[in-house]
């Protein structure tokens, strides 16, 4: 459905080109979700604007439906529906006159936009809000409303980029919920996300990517397996038993405990958390090792990184290519 | 409730109309939007009517008793330049609201629907055209009120506020383009500040250019805003015994206005939709 190889995407700039995307191979089958995952800057945005054809690639080809985006934009556009990381709403128009904008500009009838709008108010529990300016509305009904707009025509090929980043998480399970029921339906979804667990939750497929390629490929329960289920973690009251921690650690561990650098935070990738949780503690106890705070999480983003590249999320900048995703 | 419930499978898209329709529905689809953003933030609005009378009365009523016009009162001489200048800074409008749209990403949401490419630029430059039309007419119900009198023939009088209109009409086009090429909608307002006013001011809007020192007045007999307030100020029939200065653009008001206008249009309308094509919020 989505098909997508060597895209490469040089920019110039003062301190020599960027590459922000450095030769990207994506293939997204028709009716599942996949998820691309990376830290900002590894080229997340910048692959999904050649695929909606907002930018020509410098190099590489990209299919969708069948349809070449790049030689045909227009035919592409007719089929997709894009929300973008920034609610691309018209603050000046209410919910419902920016969704029947959309409908009239996919060239639906007046009456079949206003329809559809009407329809999308509704279901995505707009109702009071669809008649006000969207000036005066948060965050999560503001992507509400885009995403919506990416739907206005029920479109063959779902994108979004990091629809949920900036919300706060009651929104954010919210968005969820709709883009679940979405995806129930049988859209073809490409979503972006810096969260593992929105990720996980969403997708059937996800691709890590970092400096404008993909390192890693594969469902969430086969990069789990990469880098472990939960992991558990520690915090000591005194850094003089980190030594003793991490021992502990990586008796129950599924690899190596690590010591953070603030000298007292202990962790390790685990199998089955509670029950490592439990024995780690008990251990512990029994070492007359003194706690602050104990617990299992889930594997992030950057533990992902962490195993994939021997480096953290955050710092990749060196390497990775300004995507301006910040710049706004 | 499904999104995609059953009831909804007719919602896609028309067969694709033909490209002049198109063109038509979506030009006038992106001039509502603008013009309800008008309706609803007001201070564009206020901005537009409330600048034009200040400038009838300042110039009229204040500078109007110590500027002399030989061969003229001062307030039929000045309207035509008043009109000039603000349907040229009205323009200008349409630059930064092209730069605010591709801040705010809403260029981006338009660039993936199957729209006509020139439907924005279109429907951009309309709203400006409309904007600009009812700061006319404040400025000539102002202009009367103070005791200015058209001394034209009615189809003059049209033909002078079609002129001023397509004028400006094909300055929002050389606006947007500029719109769409900075970083952000601050740098339009400033840069044509300080463009415009002295293009403006260095012109014969509210003096007669034989008054200002040789190098000026050179500058003011060829300054296309020069030409425009004269081609105003002939068909409006304000130019009274007023001698009109000997350099071509001066005895040629109306040609000039009129190539003008078509240059910047045939330059910058090809211009403004390749542009387009390529551009996107950072």
């Amino acid at each position: 459905m989505i098909e997508a190889s060597g895209l490469k995407k040089t920019y110039r700039s003062k301190s020599g080109p960027v590459h922000a995307l450095a030769g990207m191979d994506l293939s997204v089958p028709r009716g599942t979700v996949k998820a691309l995952l990376g830290p900002n800057g590894a080229g997340k945005t910048t692959v999904v604007k050649v695929l909606t054809t907002l930018i020509r690639p410098t190099e590489g080809t990209a299919l969708v439906d069948g349809i070449d985006v790049l030689s045909n934009p227009k035919a592409a556009r007719r089929i997709i529906g894009v929300s973008g990381q920034y609610a691309a709403v018209d603050e000046n128009l209410t919910g419902f006159e920016n969704l029947e904008m959309v409908g009239r500009l996919y060239h639906l009838s007046a009456r079949e936009a206003k329809r559809r709008a009407q329809d999308l108010i509704e279901q995505f529990e707009l109702t009071e809000a669809g008649n006000r300016p969207v000036k005066g509305f948060s965050g999560g009904m503001r992507r509400r409303i885009d995403l919506a707009g990416a739907l206005v025509i029920n479109p063959k090929v779902l994108f979004l980029d990091e629809p949920t980043t900036g919300l706060d998480p009651r929104s954010r399970l919210s968005l969820w919920a709709i883009i679940k029921n979405l995806v129930s339906d049988g859209t073809t979804l490409l979503l972006t996300t810096q969260y593992l667990e929105e990720a996980d939750q969403l997708s059937d497929d996800i691709a890590v990517i970092d400096g404008g390629r993909v390192i890693a490929e594969g469902t969430a329960d086969e990069l789990k397996a990469q880098i472990g289920g939960h992991r558990v973690v520690v915090t000591l009251v005194n850094p003089a038993d980190a030594g003793a921690a991490r021992e502990i650690l990586g008796r129950h561990g599924d690899g190596e405990a690590t010591v953070g650098t603030d000298g007292r935070t202990v962790e390790v990738g685990v199998i089955n958390g509670p029950r490592a949780l439990q024995y780690v503690l008990g251990d512990l106890g029994q070492a007359g090792v003194e706690l602050h705070d104990a617990g299992m999480r889930r594997p992030s983003l950057d533990d992902v990184f962490l195993k994939l590249t021997g480096r953290h999320a955050e710092n990749t900048d060196e390497n990775a290519p300004a995507e301006k995703e910040n710049a706004k | 409730m499904s999104v995609l419930a059953p009831e909804n499978r007719q919602a896609r898209p028309a067969p694709e109309p033909g490209a002049a329709s198109m063109w038509l529905s979506d030009g006038w689809t992106v001039t509502k939007r603008n013009l309800t953003k008008l309706k609803r933030s007001p201070d564009m609005l206020v901005f537009a009517v409330l600048q034009p009378i200040m400038f009838v009365l300042l110039f009229s009523q204040i500078y109007g008793g110590s500027i002399q016009v030989q061969g003229t009162d001062y307030t039929q001489y000045l309207m035509a330049g008043i009109f000039a200048q603000t349907v040229i800074f009205g323009s200008t409008f349409s630059g930064s609201a092209m730069a605010q749209d591709l801040k705010d990403g809403i260029i981006d949401r338009f660039r993936t629907l199957p729209m006509s490419s020139s439907a924005v630029l279109v429907g951009r430059t309309n709203s400006d055209l409309v904007l600009n039309g009812i700061s006319m007419l404040i400025m000539m119900a102002t202009g009367f009120v103070v005791g200015w009198r058209v001394n034209a023939p009615f189809s003059s009088f049209l033909a002078g506020i079609g002129l001023l209109l397509l004028f400006s009409y094909a300055f929002s086009w050389v606006m947007a383009l500029l719109g769409m090429s900075v970083k952000s909608p601050e740098v339009i307002n400033n840069a044509s500040f300080m463009i415009l006013f002295p293009l403006t001011f260095i012109s014969n809007a509210f003096v007669q250019s034989q008054t200002l020192p040789a190098p000026l007045e050179a500058f003011a007999n060829w300054n296309p805003v020069s030409a425009l307030v004269q081609a105003a100020r002939e068909l409006f029939g304000n130019v009274g015994s007023v001698p009109t200065p000997d350099a071509w653009p001066m005895q040629n008001a109306v040609p000039t206005v009129l190539i003008g206008a078509i240059l910047m249009l045939l330059i910058f309308v090809p211009l403004c939709i390749r542009k387009f094509a390529s551009i996107s919020s950072r």
